[in-house]
């Protein structure tokens, strides 16, 4: 797939979010969270279409991952609520979330270190999808074989690189079987052939009709994806909508590059 | 790389017994077998100490199932060594008889487990390491207050002080290999189990083991009741084997020090360290223990202090590690074609 067809591609994926009578797939609503006094998110409302691909961008400290995590339910939020398939989850864990199809990759990756990267990705397709033993072995594989990483398999995942560590995570999500994959800065590091592999995977599963809120820096790997686009800022969603406009909005421009900008 | 369907992977395949693991599992096997006619040749103090052997085996393989693949590090394993010795006095008391009585006290420690697990998994890492030890002295303190279990003094065994002594030593012996084979082998289904691989991710990272769909806190309790059952086992075996028990030995932290000594020397994660950990442990204190009190310890504490400085992975995990060894296999081996093997 030849990078310049990307952009198309991504907005004719967009137009599937156009029927707004479709209910969204995973939804926060009015969600806050507050260490002490110190406030990272103020009352965010996001909405993510099934089969969508949702962008969020933002400074470092906007509470990208804050938000992630409790779209995942690493965290609960302080006030507000998440739905996902039309059902109340803000008082489910992680690992029910998981089962019942959020995956997720990590910024910092999680890799279990003393596992191989096989038996790794193995203990996701066991636990967070619904395969039956043998199935779950033969998923993994496929999983694996998918991300890249066959000729890794046997490799204690404590010696991987970073990037292997990131394929990993993205591996791990996967081999759970999800409906909406939460991505938290997959492309970081990657040449620009390694970032056309991902965003072809990442292609391949918005086919599968798999839908994703892609949380990323490097701002024109995820402009190839995604539908549509939220910038955060202090805990606030500061814009949101077609990503090339709220990439040129001044508001989202002052965020990131200062006043003078 | 993203054309292959995730269902159907093209050649490669997923191995986990190897000609190695089957000759090592079945010599094993015929090892345990061959155990079982010990009495009839040996003396009864030479079954007395295999017993004592066995126990070491059980404690060493149950602290290994909670450290070194749950994460669980405690050093009050101990309680349930001595809820185990004394929960056999209750059964005895109520007209049971003294060897199915180990095994039903065994399985009521497991019991306890299940809601001191509430309160234990409260805490992590190095507080729930100490909280167990609170837990442990709990346990101690009720027994010492209990006059029927003999209070502070102890109390002995006499329902089977009448039978001929070379006959009970046999049947401790055969119970304690009996409880010790089937207790490995619970931890071997265990770790080749659905649930091993995630008590491995748990003990790695628990928020990432969540996030791939791990029951963190389910998966942590069954090892937890799991070993709780082993060593109260150990503890019972321990009575029968003495025939008395006093609470501050039973209930003692030395336990704690002897698991993490085989452990650490044998290899933790591995299956089979803690087994080697144990022999090791049994033949220094057997060729050393009588004579050296001081420098007995001395010489143990060296021992552990050197191994963790420049043997990290233990005897077993060493020579595994080097030689790329799984005697009795929990793990996985993908197989691929040539071209993709580095």
């Amino acid at each position: 797939m030849s990078p310049s067809t990307e952009p198309l591609t991504a907005r004719a994926g967009g137009a599937r979010r156009a029927d707004p009578a479709t209910p969204p797939v995973l939804s926060a609503r009015g969600v806050h969270r507050r260490f002490g006094s110190l406030v990272v998110l103020e009352g965010i409302d996001i909405a993510l279409a099934p089969g969508e691909a949702l962008g969020i961008v933002g400074p470092n400290g906007a509470g990208k991952t804050t938000l992630l995590d409790i779209l995942s339910g690493a965290q609960a939020p302080s006030e507000g609520s998440v739905t996902f398939q039309g059902q109340d989850v803000t008082r489910w864990k992680a690992d029910r979330r998981c089962r019942r199809g959020i995956g997720r990759s990590h910024q910092v990756p999680r890799p279990f270190t003393g596992m191989t990267t096989y038996e790794n990705v193995l203990v996701a397709s066991v636990q967070g999808g619904s395969h039956r033993r043998g199935a779950a072995e033969r998923h993994a594989l496929g999983v694996l074989e998918r991300c890249g990483m066959l000729a890794q398999a046997n490799r204690p995942a404590a010696a991987l690189t970073l990037l292997e560590r990131k394929r990993l995570e993205m591996a791990r999500a996967l081999a759970t079987d999800p409906q909406v994959l939460l991505l938290d800065e997959i492309a970081g590091g990657l040449t620009d052939a390694e970032t056309d592999e991902l965003i072809a995977t990442i292609e391949q599963l918005r086919a599968d009709g798999i839908a994703i809120v892609w949380i990323e820096h490097v701002i024109h790997a995820l402009l190839r994806v995604i539908d549509r686009l939220v910038c955060l800022a202090q805990g606030r969603v500061l814009a949101e909508g077609e990503p090339d406009a709220v990439m040129s909005d001044p508001r989202v421009v002052e965020a990131y590059l200062g006043s003078a900008a | 790389m993203t054309t292959a369907s995730p269902a159907a992977p093209s050649t490669a395949t997923i191995h986990r017994w190897t000609p190695v693991s089957r000759t090592a599992s079945g010599a094993l096997a015929a090892l345990l077998l061959a155990l079982a006619f010990a009495p009839f040749v040996f003396a009864p103090e030479v079954t007395a100490k295999l017993t004592v052997l066995f126990v070491l085996v059980i404690v060493a393989a149950m602290w290994n199932a909670l450290a070194g693949y749950a994460g669980l590090v405690s050093v009050g394993q101990q309680g349930f060594i001595g809820l185990g010795a004394y929960g056999v006095f209750l059964l005895v008391d109520r007209g049971m008889s003294p060897f199915p009585a180990v095994v039903l006290a065994a399985l009521l420690a497991g019991a306890v487990a299940v809601p001191t697990s509430l309160l234990a998994f409260r805490l992590t890492g190095g507080q729930f390491a100490i909280g167990m030890w609170a837990i442990a002295e709990f346990f101690r303190l009720v027994v010492v207050n209990t006059p029927s279990l003999g209070g502070g003094s102890g109390r002995s065994l006499t329902d089977l002080s009448g039978t001929d002594p070379a006959v009970r030593q046999a049947q401790v012996y055969w119970l304690a290999l009996a409880l010790m084979s089937l207790l490995l082998l619970a931890v071997f289904v265990l770790l080749r189990s659905r649930t091993g691989a995630s008590l491995e991710a748990i003990r790695d990272d628990p928020v990432g083991a969540a996030s791939v769909g791990v029951r963190v806190t389910s998966a942590k309790r069954l090892v937890f009741v799991l070993a709780a059952v082993g060593c109260a086992a150990a503890g019972g075996l321990t009575l029968a084997n003495t025939l008395r028990v006093q609470p501050d030995s039973i209930f003692g932290v030395h336990w704690s020090a002897y698991m993490i000594f085989m452990v650490v020397i044998g290899g933790l994660g591995t299956f089979e360290g803690p087994i080697i950990g144990a022999i090791v442990f049994f033949l220094v204190q057997d060729w050393f223990g009588d004579n050296g009190g001081t420098w007995y310890l001395i010489g143990l504490g060296a021992l552990a202090i050197g191994m963790t400085l420049w043997m990290p992975l233990g005897l077993w995990g060493t020579v595994a590690r080097r030689r790329d060894l799984e005697l009795l296999p929990v793990g996985y081996r993908v197989r691929t074609p040539r071209r993709l093997t580095r």
